[in-house]
């Protein structure tokens, strides 16, 4: 195995099998936050769930931070890579000529992505962790708030326009970002589908409606505060 | 549409060893029908005639089938036209008074040999770590015939074998990755059933090789099979994808 991974194609296997990960993680993480928009009940019981649950705590979580951790460095290590597979830089170089922005450009895209996840573990996973695993507090609940706190701390987060800010231009990288890796992902594990027509308009469809849909739900709380 | 002239920016580089440094040149009365080639041919018999040394470019048969003719020009490999080598480069595809930029292939796997010959013999290592089919011929070989092959994997083994090896998918791409040819050569054998029996140790041992010659990973961004000559498509790269997996599964 250590061989496969040693090697430019299992290493481009796994890149592409730790974005499927993450694609579906994005996917499931949207449907729980756009419970936030029509229902703030539903949305506390589905966040409280996913919260305390010991299988998603305790095994899911763990694996979706490797899962993260793992693309970052392995991007970071490709990107190094490929420098240094470059030699002299052309004097002129059309690369739009034929190849996207997007796909010339993920790894600043994956690094503004990097920015957000930074910023969002300290809006968010930490003072989770911190309330869990440090004070010990599994209850879900917080004090002058009925019933769950999850509602109440989203639309609290949601109300500075910087973060809001933050979180849109983040979002538009994430589109950018997903815009290739898609059927890249695809292209990787050796199907010819990711070429393919439906293939790719499921892409560009998730690519566009998820990050949107999260700009969406920014927007949303911090002009109905 | 009349003669043009024309302003090159042309790397010249002594050897291999050397450091090397664009040059501009000026070229008068090239016709729109001479080839990209015929007009290198112009600018070396000026400089020839001027006691200069002559731009060093690879070339054989000028008519788009060896491999040989590179040359990266205003930032494209093979030029701005599709489908072509630069031996089919016709000047047409240029205006009066254009600068035209000229460069070698670059990758660290191609080291520059002389101005805008690189070395490619990455390549041929590559083939000779499994890129053939170990068949008897001496003399009592098969009828081809006697082997039943699908129209389709006859077909598509046709078009990846349309490879003539000339490292513009290297060149293009923005990682310097060999993947598209080493994807047309394992291909041309994984879609026939000769090259079934030593398909395992080929891809293996093909793509070791190329991570060996200091080629990048491949990115899937595309621009090698819209710069290739010979078209040769993607389809290749996630073939030998899959029979490098199918190959470290079976160990």
């Amino acid at each position: 195995m250590s061989g496969f991974l040693n090697s430019s194609i299992g290493r481009k296997v796994a890149m592409a099998l730790s974005a499927f990960f993450l694609m579906f993680f994005l996917l499931q993480h949207f449907a729980i936050n756009i419970l936030s928009v029509f229902s703030p009940e539903l949305f506390n019981e589905v966040s409280h769930f996913m919260g305390t649950n010991p299988l998603i705590q305790f095994a899911l979580q763990p694996v979706l931070i490797f899962g993260v951790v793992f693309h970052f460095v392995m991007g970071f290590v490709l990107e190094i890579r490929n420098r240094k597979a470059n030699g002299v830089k052309y004097a002129q170089n059309n690369g739009a000529a034929n190849s996207t922005w997007m796909s010339r450009n993920m790894i600043w895209s994956g690094v503004a992505i990097l920015a957000f996840i930074i910023l969002h573990f300290i809006d968010f996973w930490f003072p989770e962790i911190n309330t869990k695993f440090v004070n010990g507090d599994w209850s879900g609940t917080m004090e002058g708030v009925e019933g769950y706190r999850y509602y109440e701390e989203l639309v609290h987060k949601f109300a500075s326009p910087i973060r809001v800010g933050a979180y849109v231009i983040a979002f538009v990288f994430l589109a950018l970002h997903l815009l290739h890796g898609f059927t890249s992902a695809f292209q990787s594990m050796g199907g010819t589908a990711g070429r393919k027509k439906t293939l790719q308009t499921i892409g560009k469809a998730y690519s566009i409606i998820i990050p949107l849909g999260f700009i969406f739900i920014a927007l949303y709380h911090f002009f109905n505060h | 549409m009349d003669n043009m002239n024309l302003t090159l920016k042309i790397w010249r580089q002594k050897d291999q060893s050397s450091k090397g440094q664009m040059v501009d040149y000026k070229v008068t009365d090239i016709s729109e029908h001479m080839s990209f080639l015929e007009m290198m041919d112009v600018l070396n018999e000026q400089l020839v005639n001027s006691g200069e040394e002559p731009v060093a470019f690879d070339h054989d048969c000028r008519e788009g089938i060896c491999g040989m003719c590179s040359l990266y020009i205003n930032g494209e490999a093979h030029g701005p036209d599709r489908g072509i080598t630069t031996c089919q480069l016709h000047m047409r595809m240029f205006n009066d008074g254009d600068t035209i930029t000229i460069e070698p292939w670059r990758a660290a796997a191609f080291p520059v040999i002389k101005d805008l010959v690189v070395d490619r013999m990455a390549f041929e290592r590559i083939q000779q770590a499994g890129g053939y089919i170990s068949v008897n011929t001496s003399g009592n070989t098969q009828d081809a015939n006697s082997l039943p092959i699908s129209k389709i994997a006859a077909d598509e083994a046709m078009d990846a074998a349309a490879c003539i090896g000339c490292g513009a998918c290297v060149a293009s791409c923005k990682n310097s990755s060999a993947m598209l040819f080493v994807g047309a050569k394992v291909s041309q054998y994984a879609l026939l059933p000769q090259g079934q029996v030593e398909a395992t140790e080929r891809v293996k041992n093909m793509v070791a090789q190329m991570d060996l010659e200091g080629f990048g990973n491949c990115t899937n961004t595309g621009a090698c099979e819209v710069e290739c000559p010979k078209g040769i498509s993607l389809d290749n790269i996630a073939r030998m994808n899959r029979e490098f997996m199918k190959a470290n599964v079976k160990g």
